[in-house]
């Protein structure tokens, strides 16, 4: 390495030390959409006092570029669903605006669910239920749980519902799988023992390495992350954390992720929804 | 498949009686009630060269994930998780230092800080860092002789 180079990488080194986070930044979207970025942790969250979106946490760089639509690359890909949205795809003919006006009057899905379904007796996650119109109501084969249509699907829906408060329920008939996800928020997988709340927790804030460590929210998702270069399901996240303890990971659409899900969703109520939000 | 353990077992008892031991099983270091572990666990002395490597390394012991050492300057990005490592040599024995690397939970009971000599008692275990399921008898994360090395590299972290 010449000694130039060497310069610029410690200079580097020296930058990303030194840009991260604003922890005390507000978040105005377009200058028009004001979003909550912290608030008090709700009751059923026992390990934090206040919650905190993943945003405040990203370099002062990150965070701008979630500022504008022009500049949010995960736009790109809300327009995408937005085709998918009004196109004629189903078996007869039928787009999903022919049972929706449009998206915004999908306003109130991404922050309530994941959200019990009393027909089908169980909890499901917005992709369960696109999927349940994409098979039962267009008659078409299900879309993969984290594929391009259905990562473009819930980026749609998300901004539809930008600035509205997350708000999923946790009480009722949701109650187990609320409860089975909390046991997994604080179980210790992998040959590194490590749970969620043993980094999301308990060290927010903090550097992990080169990774500053946010509270781990999902309020933001599906998140475009600069690194990949991609817009990233919410449980594609998941399945890295979790691989990344040296564990067994689980699948994206498993009964175990969708229980993760919901558990994980209600320690953000209160923070407003962000998605496509942009990370690095 | 009793028998094979019951002579493996007694293998292990033979081996450690000579001069050329295999390196002490993870199942089977001796901690004292204070987490430490005072033989050497390959008998050999560890070298402070090769433990700065395993120090390090992302693949390998990782310890710049969570901890700083500012002898470790030129290499950048020292985690925050645990406490700066800075005088660790001067502050534990050598005993302690070589219990904390092999399974620091003996010293602080549910610590965040992995266990490097330990190769059972997970939840879903994997395959390295592939996410798949861990096949066969899994490995602890370091070698003993690696946890040799790095304590004597921490034995070098001595306060000014
Ligand atoms: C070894 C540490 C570690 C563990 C354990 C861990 N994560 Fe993460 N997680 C990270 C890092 C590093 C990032 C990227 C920086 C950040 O946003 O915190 C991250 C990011 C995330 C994000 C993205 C947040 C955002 O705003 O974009 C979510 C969601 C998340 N983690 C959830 C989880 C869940 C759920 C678990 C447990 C199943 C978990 N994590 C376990 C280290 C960890
Ligand atoms: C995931 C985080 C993590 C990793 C990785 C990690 N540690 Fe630690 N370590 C900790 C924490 C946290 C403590 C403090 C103990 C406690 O209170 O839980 C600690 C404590 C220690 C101590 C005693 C601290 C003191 O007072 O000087 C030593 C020595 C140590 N670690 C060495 C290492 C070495 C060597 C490695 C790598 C082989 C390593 N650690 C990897 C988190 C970590």
């Amino acid at each position: 390495m010449t000694a130039s180079l060497y310069g610029a990488v410690l200079l580097a080194a020296l930058a990303a030390g030194a840009a991260y986070a604003d922890e005390d930044a507000d978040l105005v979207v377009n200058g028009e959409i004001e979003m909550t970025v912290r608030a008090p942790a709700p009751d059923h969250v026992e390990g934090l006092s206040e919650i905190m979106s993943g945003w405040l946490f990203r370099s002062d760089e990150t965070q701008a570029v979630q500022m504008d639509d022009f500049d949010n690359p995960g736009m790109i890909f809300v327009d995408a669903g937005r085709e998918t949205f009004n196109a004629e795809i189903g078996a007869d003919g039928e787009s999903c605006a022919s049972c929706h006006e449009g998206p915004e009057t999908l306003a109130d899905v991404r922050p309530t669910y994941p959200k019990w379904d009393p027909e089908r007796e169980t909890v499901q996650t917005v992709e369960m239920q696109v999927n349940e119109c994409v098979t039962e109501r267009m008659n078409l084969p299900e879309w993969k749980y984290t594929g391009d249509d259905m990562v473009n699907m819930t980026a749609l829906l998300a901004s539809a519902a930008r600035g509205k408060p997350v708000d999923v329920a946790i009480d009722g008939p949701a109650q187990s799988t609320w409860e089975q996800g909390k046991e997994m928020y604080y179980t210790r997988y992998g040959q590194l023992e490590l749970s969620c709340a043993n980094c999301h927790e308990d060290n927010y804030g903090n550097n992990i390495r080169a990774d500053h460590l946010s509270q781990g929210q999902i309020n933001g998702f599906p998140t475009y992350r600069l690194k990949n270069a991609k817009l990233n399901a919410v449980q594609s996240r998941f399945k890295g954390c979790i691989r990344d303890t040296r564990a067994e990971t689980f699948s994206p659409g498993s009964a175990e992720f969708v229980a993760l899900e919901l558990y994980v969703a209600s320690r953000g109520n209160g923070l407003s929804v962000e998605g496509p939000s942009v990370r690095n | 498949m009793k028998f094979i353990v019951c002579s493996l077992g007694l293998l292990g008892v033979a081996a450690a009686g000579t001069a050329f031991a295999q390196p002490v099983l993870p199942s089977e270091v001796a901690f004292d009630e204070y987490g430490a572990v005072s033989a050497s666990l390959t008998g050999k002395a560890g070298d402070a060269a090769s433990g700065e490597v395993v120090v390090v390394e992302r693949g390998q012991g990782n310890c710049l994930a969570c901890h700083r050492i500012t002898a470790l300057d030129e290499f950048p990005f020292h985690g925050e998780v645990g406490p700066p490592l800075d005088g660790a040599g001067s502050r534990w024995s050598e005993a302690e230092l070589r219990g904390l690397v092999a399974d620091a939970k003996m010293t602080f009971e549910g610590t965040i800080m992995p266990s490097f000599y330990k190769n059972s008692g997970y939840v879903r275990p994997g395959d390295g860092y592939t996410g798949d399921a861990a096949k066969g008898e899994l490995e602890p994360i370091l070698g003993a002789q690696d946890v040799e090395n790095v304590v004597a590299f921490l034995m070098t972290l001595k306060d000014e």
